[in-house]
């Protein structure tokens, strides 16, 4: 049968008939805002890759709108936001803001970048679910996303 | 719906648990979130999955299917993007399907067409869909076209589909789309190797692209010579070539009008609904291959008869040829 990478779908409680084990995980890597560096976002992008997820990376200078419209056609699970430039408490509020206008309540936010800890608890607030500072390891990074996407319960049909 | 992120399975969820005769009844009434929920419930081959492509099927058929495909590199996401530039500029709407390569260690992909397409985020009448390869056998090609069938449904004018163009995938494109394009470009290693293993003869319109790189004039030639030694018989479609240079749009135009000449061609011959019909032939004897195929792998699974075959197998009481006999016999 289908071989399974156990490591990029859901897990394994979920493995039987109506659920959506095998299901990819879909997650859209997206840097808001006008900084110039991805190199951040490439390597987690990666790294969710070699996890057995399914990565749509969309390059820089991203508007909330361009972001939320990409996670729309995507049908994301999760949306990854790298961001550098310090920008965060601007565009955050818009990006979830541009998010919920498209019905995208259960997508999972998280970011990732140079974001003040005393920023996060008012991020957090705004609807970002994680936030991931310099030298989170790889696979922290990917277990969060792992556990906190919404599930989506449906079998598989021939 | 609540707002605190993230979500508990216990939480409603937004469309997972909304019947895709709802979902359907959304999309057709403009909703978007509704349309690539569809697409993914398609292409995952979830529940409910055949009852949306029955539901849409009345709604199917109108849209004109372009392929691209070519080897990696080429600018075949460059091209699509400036095709869907000249398409909107002529009030058409489009849908992209991007199909990117899974990773055979890993089973996840990254899917990067998106970043050459961005432009089009506030336009409605565009949706960009990427996809991953999943290295399924046979199956990319039906999930592609499913993909494809929601966006035709959804009201899209074109549906552009596009592969990489690698083994023997580029073949199977052909039996998706209503033309297909073979992008190439000069300068990638020997001619022949772009041209080898028949690809040429399933393109409806030969791209050149990145025309201004040495090489271009010679690579059309080879083509030229190459597309004499195919035979096309008296009324057939002969594949023009144009020449293009994606990055500044350069004969964008020339090669959407190759399009619409191609499409013109099949409908004045009447070719346009024999040539739907015989691609929907191979779909359907595809599905009912990879269908029973699965039954039988299942059945083995299930009946143990697999390994039972293989002690006869090793005790030198069977041959092969028999034991194969003996697993597909009484299986319907």
């Amino acid at each position: 049968m289908v071989a399974e990478t156990p490591s990029g779908t859901h897990t394994e409680e979920d493995a039987q008939p109506g659920s959506d084990a095998g299901r990819k995980i879909r997650v859209l890597i997206a840097k808001p805002g006008l900084d110039g560096h991805d190199r951040g976002a490439k390597i987690i992008a990666r790294a969710l890759r070699d996890a057995g997820m399914e990565v749509i990376y969309t390059g820089l200078h991203q508007t909330p709108e361009m972001i939320a419209e990409a996670a729309l056609q995507e049908d994301v699970d999760a949306v990854g936001l790298s961001i550098l430039s310090g920008a965060h408490m601007a565009l955050f509020p818009r990006i979830v803001g541009e998010m919920r206008k498209r019905g995208l309540d259960d997508v999972l936010i998280y970011a990732g970048g140079i974001i003040p800890d005393d920023d996060i608890p008012a991020i957090k607030e705004m609807g970002v679910a994680g936030v991931f500072g310099p030298g989170t390891p790889m696979s922290e990074a990917v277990k969060f996303v792992r556990e906190n996407v919404t599930p989506r319960h449906s079998g598989e049909e021939e | 719906m609540p707002t605190d992120a993230p979500a508990s399975s216990s939480q409603p969820k937004r469309a997972a648990a909304t019947p895709v005769a709802v979902l359907v009844d959304k999309m057709l009434a403009g909703d978007r979130g509704a349309a690539s929920r569809l697409m993914t419930i398609v292409e995952n081959r979830q529940v409910g999955y055949r009852e949306t492509m029955r539901l849409i099927a009345p709604r199917t058929g109108r849209a004109h299917a372009i392929g691209v495909t070519g080897p990696p590199g080429a600018g075949k996401s460059t091209l699509v993007n400036e095709l869907v530039k000249h398409y909107r500029a002529d009030s058409k709407t489009v849908g992209v399907v991007a199909v990117d390569p899974t990773s055979a260690l890993s089973g996840g992909a990254l899917l990067g067409d998106r970043i050459r397409m961005l432009g089009f985020y506030q336009d409605s009448g565009v949706f960009v869909r990427s996809m991953a390869s999943r290295g399924q056998l046979g199956g990319l090609a039906t999930a592609t076209v499913d993909v494809a069938r929601i966006m035709d449904a959804f009201g899209h004018d074109i549906i552009i589909i596009e592969t990489v163009g690698v083994g023997q995938d580029e073949i199977s494109i052909a039996g998706l789309a209503d033309t297909t394009l073979l992008i190439e470009v000069p300068g990638m290693g020997d001619d022949v190797q772009a041209l080898k293993a028949g690809v040429l003869e399933i393109a409806d319109v030969l791209v050149i692209n990145k025309a201004d790189r040495e090489g271009a004039d010679r690579l059309a030639n080879h083509i030229k010579t190459t597309m004499r030694l195919i035979p096309h018989a008296e009324g057939t479609w002969v594949p023009p070539i144009v020449k293009t240079i994606a990055a500044d749009g350069t004969g964008v135009k020339e090669l959407a009008e190759a399009i619409s000449k191609h499409r013109a061609f099949l409908i004045e011959k009447g070719l346009f609904e024999k040539e739907r019909r015989a691609r929907l032939k191979d779909e359907i004897l595809e599905r009912a291959r990879d269908l029973l195929l699965k039954r039988i792998m299942r059945n083995l699974d299930e009946s143990g008869k697999l390994e039972q075959v293989l002690d006869e197998l090793m005790s030198h009481n069977s041959d092969a040829a028999t034991a194969a006999h003996a697993l597909v016999d009484g299986i319907s």
